[in-house]
């Protein structure tokens, strides 16, 4: 029996989501990931989470399944996870992405496996894949999942996101392997305390024409620099920032802190900035050290987006707007005032260039 | 060009969202409804399909009779005909759901039409199941893409097909396949239109055709909703305008985030 846990990877090794999805299917692993008994009465954290079993888990392994050259596999860190096996469908079986494929092999992997549960981080691919998993199965799928719990007498207790997070529900998920993906901004990732030795097997999947009808036929990008959804720092810009010309010191900022431009919902239509920088529930769920946010007022689909982040400092000329409520910090004041004059502290702090 | 559009009726939530005493629902009593976002450019990118290649966008909803305002809206901003898959109100999941737009599907199908093309919603706004529309194209034996927010429909002699991109990792990937197909959009795909004047009017007197699908049980079953406990308190405030730098700079210090 395993843990069955889909891994993307990219130039840079495996992509963060998936090894926040490998410490959850690690979690899940841990918890026996088949029917286990918990004490009656148990009372729930504060977190309104179930505390871990006091009963000796019987650990199942977590095995990884992905797609790429087999001397490219990220052993190290897939191992630091806690994979015990990566399944590897290298590029002269499957070239490229092609969900329905990549859902086949799942299903293929989850079979061979004796998966219990297979699980993917909640990216576009994850989702995707996923989708296409239970649709091929027939089988229920449960998205933005931040904890499953195996039940006495099968299937799982989960919890899962609602409203991109902003609701959580607790529901039963049944289905042999259980499906799930998992909302990877409210599940950080975490290196085991043993890793283990990490066995790459290749994988050859059953995949038929209609498999492969459906296949990015170009893939762009990989920009070197630092993405939305990865960032460290995220400097935000809402309606305050006034209109498309006010930008440019608030990334002259985001520069100098290493991190990325994000903006609220009214920027994007109002076509102030492009909509992949929009953070929200319809744009991207951020998870920085530090979101330093600028004339946002804060509803509640933009909190959504930055509920993942570490820390959040506010710059606002209201001190009664409501993402005060969900801050750390705020600095009361015009952002065309305070950023050039932080700009201008962190330049004299850096010195002479 | 024969495009059907998939909406849901959500509540509209504002500054917080509040939940039914029984922890099952929403707590809609002082909102209204609305569709997500995604949904509002799936129907936008329809109408822009039709205006350039011609053709017919029906607006299609699962929901109570009261989601006919959803259909609606969609038919001011240039809808011709809307489905109402009408519910006793009870929250469907997706299998269910699944199966009502499929025969939907195929009902058009007989009555000697049919989509040549079915937009989505990435995902609803409130149970976010990321799913519906990719079990719908597996069953119709359709192709499907999710997340899409770059869209290109092309007709000609052999056929249409559709050239569909959305954001990877800082750029994007692209998908080419030929319809019919089911295509699940993000916002960010064009800016929706405003409804004119005409066009609500003609809404309002618009007849709607509705079915009353079969529901059915499902293996993810939701217990009950819950408000996650706030991870933050109220923001301590550092200081006024300009002279707060040096203490926003100490923050950042103490947190290890100055280069």
């Amino acid at each position: 029996m395993t843990v069955l846990c889909l891994v993307e990877t990219d130039a840079d090794g495996a992509a963060d989501a998936s090894l926040r999805a490998l410490t959850f299917a690690g979690r899940l692993a841990g918890s026996g990931a088949s029917p286990g008994e918990r004490p009656p009465g148990t009372p729930r954290g504060d977190d309104g989470a179930w505390p871990a079993s006091r009963q000796a888990p019987s650990r199942v392994p977590v095995a990884v399944a992905l797609f790429g050259p087999v001397d490219r596999v990220p052993a190290g860190a897939l191992a630091a996870y806690g994979a015990a096996s990566a399944h590897v469908v290298e590029p002269g079986h499957l070239d490229g992405y092609a969900p329905r494929a990549w859902a086949r092999a799942l299903a293929g992997l989850a079979a061979e496996t004796g998966a219990a549960a297979v699980v993917a981080a909640a990216t576009d691919r994850g989702s995707e894949v996923m989708a296409y998993l239970g649709a091929l199965t027939g089988l229920p799928l449960a998205a933005n999942c931040v904890q499953a719990d195996p039940v006495a007498g099968g299937g799982y207790q989960i919890v899962r996101h609602r409203w991109a997070g902003l609701l959580l529900e607790d529901a039963s998920l049944d289905g042999s392997p259980a499906l799930m993906t998992i909302a990877t901004e409210a599940v950080p990732a975490e290196p085991v305390a043993e890793p283990g030795a990490l066995a790459v097997h290749p994988y050859a999947p059953d995949t038929d024409a209609d498999d492969l009808r459906v296949r990015a036929t170009e893939t762009a990008g990989h920009s070197s620099g630092a993405s939305l959804a990865t960032a460290r720092v995220v400097v935000g810009g809402g309606r305050g920032v006034g209109g498309p010309d006010g930008f440019a010191p608030l990334e002259e900022l985001a520069g100098l802190l290493g991190g990325v431009l994000g903006v609220s919902r009214v920027v994007t239509s109002e076509g102030w900035r492009p909509h992949r920088q929009q953070v929200g529930q319809t744009g991207t769920k951020i998870t920085p050290e530090l979101y330093l946010a600028c004339g946002i007022s804060g509803a509640i689909q933009h909190m959504a987006g930055c509920a993942g982040a570490k820390h959040i400092v506010v710059v606002n000329t209201d001190p009664a707007a409501p993402i005060l409520a969900h801050a750390d910090y705020a600095v009361v004041g015009d952002l065309g005032e305070v950023i050039p004059a932080l700009v201008a502290a962190l330049r004299a702090r850096a010195g002479p260039a | 060009m024969e495009i059907g559009v998939c909406v849901k009726r959500v509540p509209m939530v504002g500054g917080r969202i509040v939940l039914t005493p029984d922890e099952q629902e929403v707590d809609t009593r002082l909102s209204g409804f609305t569709i997500s976002p995604h949904e509002e450019c799936a129907v936008e990118e329809a109408v822009q399909i039709t205006e350039r290649l011609g053709g017919t966008v029906s607006v299609i909803t699962l929901g109570p009779p009261a989601a006919a305002d959803q259909l609606r809206d969609a038919l001011a901003l240039g809808a011709k005909r809307a489905v109402l898959l009408e519910t006793d109100g009870r929250e469907w999941g997706p299998v269910a759901t699944t199966a009502a737009i499929v025969a939907e599907v195929r009902r058009h199908a007989a009555g000697g039409v049919g989509y040549d093309l079915l937009l989505c919603g990435n995902e609803a706004a409130d149970t976010g199941d990321y799913q519906v529309g990719v079990r719908v194209a597996c069953a119709l034996g359709w192709p499907c893409v999710t997340g899409i927010k770059k869209l290109e429909i092309s007709q000609d002699g052999a056929g249409a097909s559709a050239r569909a991109s959305r954001e990877y990792r800082g750029g994007a990937e692209t998908f080419e396949f030929g319809l019919p197909a089911v295509i699940c959009v993000k916002e960010g795909i064009n800016l929706p239109r405003y409804p004119s004047l005409p066009g609500r009017l003609r809404a309002k007197r618009a007849e709607i055709e509705r079915y009353e699908p079969g529901w059915q049980a499902e293996g993810l079953r939701k217990r009950s909703l819950r408000v996650p406990a706030s991870q933050r308190k109220q923001a301590t405030v550092l200081g006024t305008g300009t002279d707060a730098v040096p203490a926003l700079l100490g923050v950042l210090e103490e947190w290890g985030l100055l280069p």
